[in-house]
């Protein structure tokens, strides 16, 4: 599944908007603003990235004992403790790929340390072994207007990054009608590999990274259940969803006989 | 709800901007209020990285010293990228903006601030800097004669800076020590240009890119290395899937081969194996597709000898002894010379014996190795048709397959498919390679074997057709090859071992006959291996990391720290080579001095001065014309003894009666000469001069305190045009014409030779070379094709063991097809060092990562080389990926971290490490071996275990 076609402004904006609150915090400048994200931190927010195998946020939220033990865990130092300042639940593990990426340990040390149950062994073991790769710590959204592999330029850097190469990012070839003579290589998540560790945010060389993981929830979007692919088997395994279904719109929503009596002026006038 | 959203968003915006006060908003202030007074001014030049040759245009804003480069674009008129870069182009504007590039010249001194070649870098002035470097010159000329001067030379240094270097070196210190790193990059392909063609350089041009059917790629990974080339061969592909086929050969899976219809992977060497097996196939089993017309009127067949060892320190020489018990030997120790004993004799393999066969040799034979030679002779059709005999489908596939997962049939099948697409009547072809077949122990033969195949299906030197080198560096063509920055070479082609050449050159440097020096023999290795024999005492590196990018580093390091020489790195960045020197100078960099570079398809590009250097840093054309300064007639044209015994000749004498004094400097003899100033006048009120920096020639707003001690004001005439036009004046009506200087600045670059203002995109071929046409109409052959090189175009005649007829015959405008065979390289995986090495490069980093890694962004990206290795030969040896690792050769050892899950994806037998980290050094762990005739190092192969650190 290629995700590309959802990386649209509005996740952007959102994104933007996280970022920058983020940044705000901490300088004094800002008043009240900084206040309100202080009162932030207490509750969960949509964009934090979690270690690998965090059951739902909510649900972690309840279960982390904030012990640190997966942090210390962590060679890399991706994961850290929320501080004040962070804008996250204190004392809770997250990571910022732009800083430190999560690096795909094969033994993933810093799952099986975790005394509560946040962190579920069970969802990245797969035959009864630790399986980095199903491991589901967000996913990885291209903003096509700054990613200058869109622009033609030869970057594919967050491709040659990725751990999943050719799994998580594939290149899609192109033709660049401007040139006449060059191709086009442009990244394309494949949001069924992608493990949201972020290696290809950290290794993205524009200034603000073109490449970025966002929770799965926020980043992806959902068609209905109403309309299955008639071209994919597979897709069927959305009628799960399916459910009777019942309309209304702003012309729909009085019933038949009253608009029927209503009269005939809205016909006749200028 | 979205009103809301909005307003959110305005007053995070507001709150981001108030809280970034002191970090990003100056930047973004500045950047607007250059906007509003429309200060940018746009400029055309040339990419600073690979030889593609990409054309940039620059964005410079402020006034004299504090000009400077803010933007960079691709330029959309360049013929080559239409506007596009890679990512190493896309920060061209970066490079030369690091935190610790150098302003000033450094010395190492004691606590009275003498030199000492033990003491700490201080800082000193130009002068104190020249004074020094005079000094060891002298006493390096009284120690070792011209040879005892050596300059580690650049395919980066710009024409200009390349002549003016290889003026004073050859003309001035009559040293041919003078050798560049394109040594280590195109020297095959140039000896594989010499011998089949009799000319250096490719035949076609990029144009073949969308001209061909089939694009095969040898050793060469060009998606990450020539990434703009790359994305025209994409597009050639997606333009017609069905009909285009890219083939990728290369001994591990690359980023190349993700467009591949189909890959072959190949143990390391057997390449050899694999181009005659393709020779065979069309002249055992497809003889019908040979052009036979085209064979009697253009092509020789040709052999030479076979047992020329491996380029190899030989016995006897002052390092390698005494030999001692324990099979040590001088500075080498016992496992060292394990290898380099096959220098000298070695045992023929049961892998190359079947191959060896034609030419007298069986496995278990003893083969007594001879010095490195370019030597050959003609041979017959019959004779050429027997060396081809060994390589039959099933020994070329047991010796080429290189993964060991891979079954024989489908590698067998893979080659088939090769040979159909190769000899498929009307189906054009481009080979390209890189590295691969150029870093390599046979390196020559391998690039004469690729276009026998070419040669034979008369597909070579023809729109959409040939066998094409790509060159690595931005100007290993225009300058070290077409200037002749080599130590056997002088411009256009022209060789300092022949008298006419010498003659030729010293005529029009006006400089007596007789003052060049006729032995051209040290080559970058021979140059570190003078060093370590305390021949060469004083060495220059110029444009390039010599102590980082050589072979066997640990040898060339020692010798430069221990003993009595000193040695100078000019450079932008402290890197490996300043770090080992005695003195470093601070360089201009490539935007911050007018320059011209010539890219793979002969293309020559030109720019001018952007900027200002920084700080107290000169262009090394101005480098070299200062030291020029230093040294008159009488210190240097006396006589010399070299090496060998051969004299060079008192030319003292001479030099008076063409008018110079005892005391006439070398400065005024070849730069600023009478001819210089009388013809290149300053034009500043004209373009291409008018409103544009020219650091050399009229000194500039930092009043730069010269090596005299006083400001430097310029040298007063247009010195750039000056060695332009004295150094294109030796190729013009020669196959080598170059337009004007002031042409160039017009134009997005030409492909020589310029004829009539006209470029040339196809050599040798009568429509589109009037040189060919030319030739063709002289010979009278009725030929299509005129392979006109000058150089070895009479052979004497023989077989493939020996010379039967020594009486040479011509070969006039033909070119040759080369008997070569697969032989193994001298280090080979065994029990202990059991993996091949393989170096290389990565897309986001040049070289040994000078500019690169001082670009936040490319070093954020990739910031530390890694071991690609293959997961189960990882598992095999206890290795995660992650894992810190140790790499250990006979000679060194590095550590690293694994990667298996990376770009590159080698087979089991291989591993790859990139040389660009200098933390990670792994020219430490590679072999000195070098093809013997080309001299240029192989550092795609040699013996390493390795375990965990």
């Amino acid at each position: 599944m290629s995700n590309h076609s959802k990386a649209k402004q509005p996740v952007s904006d959102r994104r933007k908007f996280i970022l920058n609150m983020a940044k705000g915090v901490g300088y004094a400048a800002v008043g009240g603003f900084l206040w309100s994200a202080y009162l932030d931190e207490a509750k969960a927010s949509p964009l934090v990235l979690r270690p690998p195998a965090a059951i739902k946020e909510d649900d972690f939220l309840k279960t982390c004992i904030k012990c640190g033990l997966c942090v210390e865990a962590c060679p890399y130092d991706t994961l850290k403790l929320a501080k004040p300042g962070d804008h996250e639940p204190l004392g809770t593990p997250f990571f910022t790929p732009r800083d430190i990426p999560c690096y795909m340990c094969e033994d993933i040390p810093c799952v099986p340390v975790c005394p509560s149950g946040a962190l579920d062994e069970s969802s990245v073991t797969v035959n009864g072994q630790l399986d980095i790769n199903v491991a589901d710590m967000g996913l990885a959204v291209i903003d096509e207007n700054s990613c200058i592999a869109f622009w033609g330029i030869q970057c594919d850097a967050c491709y040659r990054a990725c751990p999943l190469l050719d799994k998580a990012i594939t290149i899609e070839y192109d033709k660049n009608s401007r040139t006449g003579k060059h191709a086009f290589l442009k990244p394309i998540v494949h949001a069924d590999a992608c493990t949201g560790c972020g290696m290809c945010e950290h290794a993205c060389v524009t200034e603000k990274p073109a490449i970025f993981i966002l929770p799965r929830e926020v980043a992806m979007g959902k068609a209905g259940s109403h309309y299955i692919k008639g071209w994919d088997k597979k897709d069927e395994a959305r009628l799960k969803d399916a459910h009777a279904i019942h309309t209304t719109t702003k012309v729909s929503r009085q019933q038949a006989v009253d608009k029927l009596n209503g009269g005939l002026e809205g016909l006749l006038d200028e | 709800m979205s009103l809301s959203r909005r307003e959110f968003l305005k007053s995070s915006a507001a709150a981001s901007a108030a809280a970034a006060i002191g970090m990003t908003v100056p930047a973004e202030l500045e950047a607007n209020a250059n906007a509003a007074e429309s200060k940018w001014r746009w400029d055309k030049a040339a990419c600073r990285f690979c030889g593609t040759g990409c054309g940039i245009m620059l964005a410079t804003t402020g006034e004299g010293k504090d000009r400077k480069i803010v933007a960079v674009k691709g330029d959309p008129a360049a013929p080559v990228n239409r506007g596009l870069n890679c990512i190493k182009g896309y920060f061209n504007a970066k490079i030369m903006y690091g935190a610790d590039r150098l302003t000033q010249p450094l010395l190492r001194v004691n606590d009275k601030g003498e030199f000492d070649k033990h003491g700490k870098f201080a800082p000193v002035s130009w002068e104190r800097a020249y004074d020094e470097m005079e000094k060891n010159i002298r006493k390096a000329l009284k120690a070792s004669g011209p040879e005892g001067v050596a300059v580690f030379a650049s395919g980066q240094y710009t024409i200009m800076e390349g002549y003016a270097a290889q003026k004073m070196m050859k003309g001035g210190f009559r040293s041919n020590a003078i050798d560049p790193n394109a040594r280590h990059c195109m020297a095959s392909a140039v000896v594989g240009f010499y011998q089949t063609f009799g000319i250096d350089e490719p035949s076609g041009c990029y144009d073949d890119i969308e001209l061909t059917d089939t694009i095969v790629t040898w050793g060469s990974n060009m998606a990450e290395m020539h990434p703009i080339l790359w994305s025209r061969v994409t597009d050639r592909k997606l333009s017609d899937p069905d009909r285009v086929k890219v083939v990728n050969i290369q001994t591990y899976t690359h980023r190349t081969c993700d467009l591949g219809d189909f890959n072959i992977i190949f143990r390391p060497n057997t390449d050899l194996a694999l181009w005659n097996y393709l020779a065979r196939e069309i002249v055992y089993n497809h003889p019908e597709a040979i052009d036979w017309d085209f064979i009697k009127k253009n092509i020789v067949f040709a052999a030479g000898p076979v047992n020329i060892g491996y380029g190899f320190r030989r016995a006897g020489e002052k390092s390698l002894t005494p030999v001692r018990p324990d099979g040590s030997a001088g500075k080498y120790d016992a496992k060292e010379m394990e290898i380099y004993n096959k220098e000298m004799s070695k045992v023929v393999s049961e892998l190359e014996g079947p191959a060896l066969e034609p030419y007298g040799y069986k496995a278990g034979d003893i083969m007594n190795n001879i010095p490195g030679t370019l030597k050959h002779h003609e041979i017959s059709f019959e004779d050429y048709k027997k060396s081809l005999a060994p390589y039959t489908l099933d020994y070329t596939a047991k010796l080429c397959k290189g993964d060991p997962d891979e079954s024989l049939d489908s590698f067998k099948k893979k080659l088939q498919d090769l040979a159909a697409l190769y000899i498929e009547d009307g189906r054009k072809v481009v080979s390209f390679w890189t590295m691969g077949m150029n870093q390599h122990t046979r390196g020559t033969w391998d690039n004469t074997l690729s276009y026998n195949v070419h040669f034979m299906l008369n597909k070579q030197a023809k729109p959409g057709s040939g066998a094409f080198s790509l060159t690595g560096q931005p100007s290993a063509c225009g300058t070290a090859r077409e200037v002749g920055t080599f130590a056997h070479r002088l411009p256009a082609d022209m060789m300092v071992k022949n008298p006419k050449h010498r003659k030729i050159t010293e005529d029009g440097w006006k400089i007596p006959n007789g003052t060049l020096n006729p032995v051209g023999n040290q080559h970058i290795m021979k140059i570190h291996r003078d060093i370590e024999d305390g021949v060469v005492k004083f060495a220059w590196v110029n444009v390039c990391n010599a102590y980082q990018d050589s072979a066997n580093a640990k040898h060339w390091i020692k010798a430069a720290r221990e003993m009595d020489n000193f040695i100078v790195t000019s450079d932008g960045y402290p890197g490996i080579s300043a770090m080992v020197s005695d003195l470093i100078l601070p360089s201009a960099m490539i935007y911050e001095k007018w320059g011209a570079y010539g890219n793979a398809e002969r293309r020559s590009q030109h720019w001018r001065q952007q900027v200002l250097p920084v700080g107290n840093a000169m262009s090394d054309t101005w480098q070299w014309v200062e030291l020029s300064k230093r040294f008159t007639v009488d210190d240097l044209w006396g006589p010399y003894t070299l090496r060998n015994g051969k004299k060079l000749a008192d030319v003292r004498e001479a030099a008076y009666k063409m008018g110079y004094k005892p005391n006439t400097t070398m400065f005024e003899i070849l730069f600023a000469n009478e001819r210089a100033k009388k013809n290149y006048p300053l034009a500043l009120d004209q373009f291409p001069q008018k409103g544009y920096d020219n650091s050399e020639c009229i000194g500039d707003a930092r009043n730069v305190v010269g090596t005299d001690g006083k400001v430097f004001k310029g040298y007063g005439f247009m010195i750039h045009q000056y060695l332009w036009e004295e150094y294109a004046s030796f190729g013009r009506g020669h196959g080598h014409d170059l337009a004007d200087f002031v042409t160039y600045h017009k134009v997005r670059g030409l492909k020589w030779p310029v004829v009539n203002g006209k470029e040339t995109a196809w050599r040798f071929n009568v429509n589109f070379d009037p040189y060919a046409a030319k030739h063709a109409k002289e010979n009278g052959r009725g030929s299509e094709f005129a392979f006109y090189g000058p150089l070895a175009k009479a052979l004497p005649f023989g077989n493939l063991t020996t010379v039967t007829d020594k009486k040479k015959k011509p070969l006039t405008d033909k070119a040759k097809i080369f008997a070569r065979p697969y032989m193994d390289p001298p280090e080979m995986p065994d029990e202990e060092y059991n993996l091949w090495l393989c170096t290389g490069r990565v897309l986001e980093h040049w070289h040994s990562g000078t500019m690169t890694m001082r670009v936040p962004e490319l070093y954020r990206a990739v910031p530390e080389a890694l071991v690609y290795m293959n997961p189960d030969a990882a598992k095999e040896r206890g290795l995660k990926d992650n894992d810190v690792c140790w790499v250990e050769s006979r000679r060194g050892r590095v550590r690293a971290r694994v990667e298996t899950r990376g770009r590159n994806r080698p087979p089991k037998p291989l591993v790859f490490v990139p040389w660009f980290d200098e933390r990670v050094f792994i020219n430490k762990v590679t072999l000195d071996q070098t093809c013997p005739m080309s001299k240029q190092t192989d550092f795609k192969k040699c013996a390493v275990k390795i375990y965990k650190a």
